[in-house]
């Protein structure tokens, strides 16, 4: 057994000389035959041991003890419910470790701009990667937003960018009724960087927390520049780049409206009610199939096996390859709920125009306006937790929060 | 106490740029601006002062101009690419011509910067090798450090809680080399700044011209580290690094000559505006008149010290006031000057109640910026009586350096995680050591061997023209004629099209030195050239010398050359070339023959 530990300052003979300094966990993309040193000079290098021999043993890091100063009587309470990710986070210069900020205190320390706006109620629902993310921890945060919802004025949830807007979608069916404004936030640069989006788009996400707004929203950057963010509805949104501060945008619709040092709504919403509704349920027995050319029709069917429904993100206004329509047609005999959505996201699905979107609809097939393909899959499976067939049925295509318009304007 | 010197230089490499597909240039085509801010982010310990942190967020904006020549990589709107391979073996090269032990997987660091030269609040920077040297006529210089870095943006203009700054710089990869402080003055800085720049240049990457290269030079004396930034003219080096030298030396003496005296500092400061309320002077008088003050400290033992024989304290005063902007210092070894009349001057001493040793410095300004301007004074005099202060310093023309800034704190350094290690194996190392350049002796001996003195082929080679040289020789010759062109010429000429023209005679090898004076004054050259090439009709003058001398060449026949060709000679030397000369008056003779 090695007697050197990550930690120990060590003295390493190679086959080119001496290296000293401290040494690293290994990372996880270095070689196998390499031990990773942090040199005196401060930089991180790599070296082919031959010997290593400890010439201080490593200390035990201290733990500082953080005060938050006591909650100020003027100012309302918001709760950050944590689903892991690091939207508010510290380096540890040594390692280079990045931790989450977890409780109360660390969102205090990291973005001390909070204490100015709200007293603080912090909690961890769980720990995932965003991508991680399952209808069944949007269950979990849907309870925990319930609960939190009588004791502070308004919700603000960290998420991880790639799913932030499914869980925003499910969040926005499962509150017919809110009394708090609830707020899902997260950062597309960590926040080990000072160039950071998290604490502009965290001090927003509060700002609005602390309205009178009644529904679920997400609050990202509205551009490049570090000044205002965007107030997007919950069933509107969607992440429409892989790295930008500002890829979330509003599809087929306006933000409801933008906060920096101000807040302002832009667009209509719905205003906070006295009561907090939840109803929870989802059928997780659905598809959402994206519809490319020669896709054969076995697939689609596979991917309709044992479901109780399906969107399908059509080409256009909403069409599948002629060939499918008999599979189309025995699947919603068989009871499977089946919803047309577009590729194309901007615009409306029309299965009126051509003669195999008439077939589709003849079929069965629901056309569902301008909603977002994922906001209806997410959707279908709201419905189909609590509703039966034919209230799915008439329900689906029915704008119920936000996720549907009749009119698009020019923007 | 003997000086020690070392340096730190930066290098930017002609490659794309070190984190994506972008080129390595300047650029003016601004497409469009983001605003940014910049945050200290904190530590485990949770140790970002909190006032510093509010200060950062209101007071500093940074705009960014897009440029042409960047990216979304420049924007920190995408995570960077992987390490550029091309500058890395273009580094790791440098590395091996310098003797350094190269690591065997490069990481590639954070190192927080947050003053907006870098969107991303931090530059990245891997260290490649270490513990290198290089041999020099006065020793071995040992060079601890090599390192691949991203360079900063560039800096456009600074206003009111703004700072602009353009994308185009941002992302050039930079090597950046640390020596020892193995030199021990400045004829050696210079040499060994030299050495390293023709090793730079000889990969044959590295971008050339102004603010391509920066040269920082250490000095010390045994008290504070001084560091010279952006000391880039390297036959300016001597004069920088023996002007600090004296200065480090003028410092300590004045320490010494303090603690005698028992110097003192009174930290009262005065208000003797009242004194000057009918003043000569100008400045002070404009000054009071816009409701400005003029405020005092005393100095005690200071005098003489200021400003006489080599002692210049006054100087360093003013230099830390004047980067807060105030340039209306006065002190008592300078005056009575400025319009400050005798008179001005007793009263002074006497409302500080000043005796012999006593000096005194005054400032006008308006009161605020007066007193905060005496608080930097008083904070250098109490430094004064310990010597030479660490800091960093500015190279001016004249030789001398000016206060900039304190010497930097500490670097805060993690990791970057968006780029994976780099592993460097045996093989490669082993593969590139087989396609080094050449080391400037070996280079100084082929140039040697082309036809010129060893003393100009090392003046070539420190210039990084070797290649330049060695092309024109090679196809046009004239070696001494190159060299001579080259070492007395400038940046940016076209020696080859120079050449080029003179073999095919246009004009005579005389003439050569004329035209690049004339081609460094900012004449162009291809006109200058003109002027010598149109000057004379050589088919002319041989014609009527001919016509002239039909008796002669009767007479001796293809034996008249000789003297014809004098004649000819008499009447075009410096214009036309004599070799020319001689084709076309061989080929007339036998014409007329
Ligand atoms: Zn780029």
């Amino acid at each position: 057994m090695a007697d050197y530990e990550p930690g120990d300052y060590v003295e390493v003979q190679t086959k080119k000389g001496v290296f000293r300094g401290v040494l690293l966990p290994t990372s996880q993309f270095s070689d196998r035959n390499v031990v990773l040193l942090k040199l005196d000079n401060g930089y991180n290098v790599g070296i082919v041991p031959d010997q290593i021999r400890v010439l201080r043993k490593g200390t035990q890091k201290k733990k500082i003890k953080k005060s938050v100063p006591a909650p100020n009587p003027n100012l309302p309470t918001v709760s950050i419910l944590g689903t892991g990710g690091t939207i508010a986070s510290y380096v540890d210069y040594r390692t280079g470790a990045v931790h989450p900020a977890l409780s109360a205190e660390d969102f205090a320390y990291a973005v001390p701009e909070i204490r100015n706006e709200a007293n603080i109620r912090a909690r961890l629902i769980f720990n995932i990667l965003s991508e991680d993310m399952k209808p069944e921890y949007w269950i979990k945060i849907a309870h925990a937003i319930k609960e939190e919802s009588e004791r502070s004025e308004g919700i603000v949830i960290p998420h991880g960018t790639d799913t932030m807007t499914y869980t925003a979608a499910a969040l926005s069916f499962m509150f017919p009724k809110l009394s708090v404004p609830v707020v899902l936030v997260g950062s597309q640069r960590s926040s080990d960087r000072p160039s950071s989006d998290a604490y502009i788009n965290l001090l927003s996400a509060v700002r609005v927390a602390k309205s009178d707004l009644g529904e679920v929203a997400v609050v990202m950057h509205a551009t490049s520049n570090d000044d205002v963010c965007h107030i997007h509805r919950g069933t509107r949104v969607r992440k429409m780049h892989t790295s930008r501060r500002d890829a979330f945008k509003s599809i087929n619709s306006a933000p409801i409206g933008v906060v920096g040092e101000e807040l302002k709504f832009t667009e209509e919403y719905v205003k906070k009610s006295d009561e907090t509704v939840l109803v929870p349920s989802l059928d997780e027995k659905v598809s959402l199939i994206y519809y490319y050319p020669g896709m054969p029709v076995s697939v689609f069917e596979r991917m309709l096996e044992g479901m109780h429904g399906a969107i399908i993100m059509g080409t256009g206004l909403g069409h599948v390859a002629s060939d499918f329509v008999p599979a189309v047609k025995k699947a919603v005999k068989d009871g499977v709920i089946i919803g047309m959505a577009s590729q194309c996201l901007y615009g409306q699905v029309n299965l009126n125009v051509y003669s195999t979107g008439r077939e589709l609809k003849n079929a069965g097939v629901i056309p569902l306006g301008d909603m977002l393909p994922e906001v209806a899959y997410v959707k279908l499976m709201w419905l189909l937790g609590n509703y039966d067939e034919e209230e799915v049925k008439r329900l689906l295509p029915e704008n119920l929060r936000g996720e549907l318009a009749s009119r698009r304007v020019l923007q | 106490m003997t000086m020690k010197c070392g340096l730190e230089i930066h290098q930017q490499l002609s490659t794309k740029k070190l984190f994506c597909e972008c080129p390595s240039e300047l650029s003016d085509k601004v497409m469009g601006t983001v605003t940014r801010i910049l945050r200290p982010t904190q530590s485990e310990m949770g140790e970002v002062d909190r006032a510093a942190m509010e200060e950062s967020l209101k007071h500093r904006r940074f705009i960014y101009e897009i440029t042409d020549n960047s990216c979304l990589v420049e924007l920190d709107e995408e995570p960077p690419h992987d390490l550029n391979r091309e500058a890395l073996e273009v580094a790791l090269k440098v590395a091996l011509m310098f003797n350094a032990k190269i690591v065997d997987e490069i990481h590639v660091m954070r190192k927080i910067v947050i003053d907006g030269s870098n969107t991303s609040g931090f530059q990245r920077t891997a260290l490649i090798a270490v513990d290198g040297y290089m041999d020099t006529s006065f020793g071995r210089v040992r060079i601890p450090t090599i390192c691949l870095e991203e360079e900063a943006a560039r800096k456009i203009e600074e206003r009111e809680g703004v700072v602009v700054y353009r994308l185009d710089r941002l992302g050039i990869p930079l090597i950046e080399i640390s020596t020892d402080p193995d030199m021990h003055t400045g004829e050696e800085v210079k040499e060994a700044a030299q050495r390293i720049g023709y090793i730079l240049r000889a990969t044959k990457k590295v971008r050339r011209g102004a603010g391509t290269i920066r040269q920082d030079i250490n000095v010390s004396t045994g008290q504070g580290r001084v560091e010279i930034k952006g000391a880039s003219r390297l036959n300016m080096i001597p004069k920088w690094v023996n002007m600090e030298l004296e200065r480090q030396e003028m410092l300590k003496k004045a320490a010494e000559t303090l603690r005698d005296r028992n110097a003192k500092i009174d930290e009262t400061i005065y208000d003797i505006t009242e004194i000057f309320k009918n003043t000569e002077s100008k400045i002070i008088a404009r000054i009071l008149k816009k409701g400005g003050k003029v405020l005092a400290i005393k100095l005690n033992g200071f005098a003489g010290l200021l400003k006489s024989g080599k002692f210049r304290l006054g100087r360093e005063f003013a230099d830390r006031v004047r980067v807060i902007g105030i340039r209306g210092l006065f002190h008592s070894d300078e005056l009575p000057a400025y319009g400050v009349s005798e008179d001005e001057v007793k009263r002074v001493k006497d409302a500080l109640n000043a005796g012999e040793y006593d000096a005194f410095v005054l400032i006008a300004e308006r009161e605020e910026l007066a007193r905060l301007g005496l608080e930097k004074v008083i904070e250098r005099a109490k430094i004064a009586m310990n010597g030479v202060p660490g800091e960093t310093r500015a190279p001016k023309d004249d030789g001398s350096t000016a206060y900039l800034r304190p010497l930097p704190g500490a670097e805060r350094m993690y990791p970057e995680t968006d780029i994976p290690p780099i592993r460097i194996t045996e093989e490669y190392i082993e593969e590139l050591r087989k396609s080094l350049p050449k080391m400037p002796e070996e280079r100084v001996a082929e140039l040697v061997d082309m036809g010129i003195s060893e003393q100009e082929a090392w003046q070539i080679v420190h210039m990084g023209m070797d290649d330049e040289f060695e092309n024109i020789v090679k196809k046009y010759g004239y070696p001494t004629i190159v060299a001579r062109a080259m070492l007395n010429g400038c940046e940016d000429i076209d020696y080859e099209k120079i050449f080029e023209y003179l073999s095919a005679g246009k004009f005579a090898k005389e003439a050569v030195d004329d035209i690049v004076l004339r081609a460094c004054n900012g004449e162009d050259v291809e006109k200058v050239m003109k002027e010598y090439e149109a000057s004379i009709d050589l088919d002319a003058i041989i014609d009527r010398i001919i016509e002239e001398k039909k008796e002669l060449i009767n007479e001796r026949g293809m034996g008249a050359f000789k003297p014809l060709m004098g004649l000819v000679m008499k009447e075009v030397r410096g214009k036309v070339d004599g070799k020319k000369v001689s084709e076309v008056l061989r080929s007339k003779l036998k014409d007329a023959l």
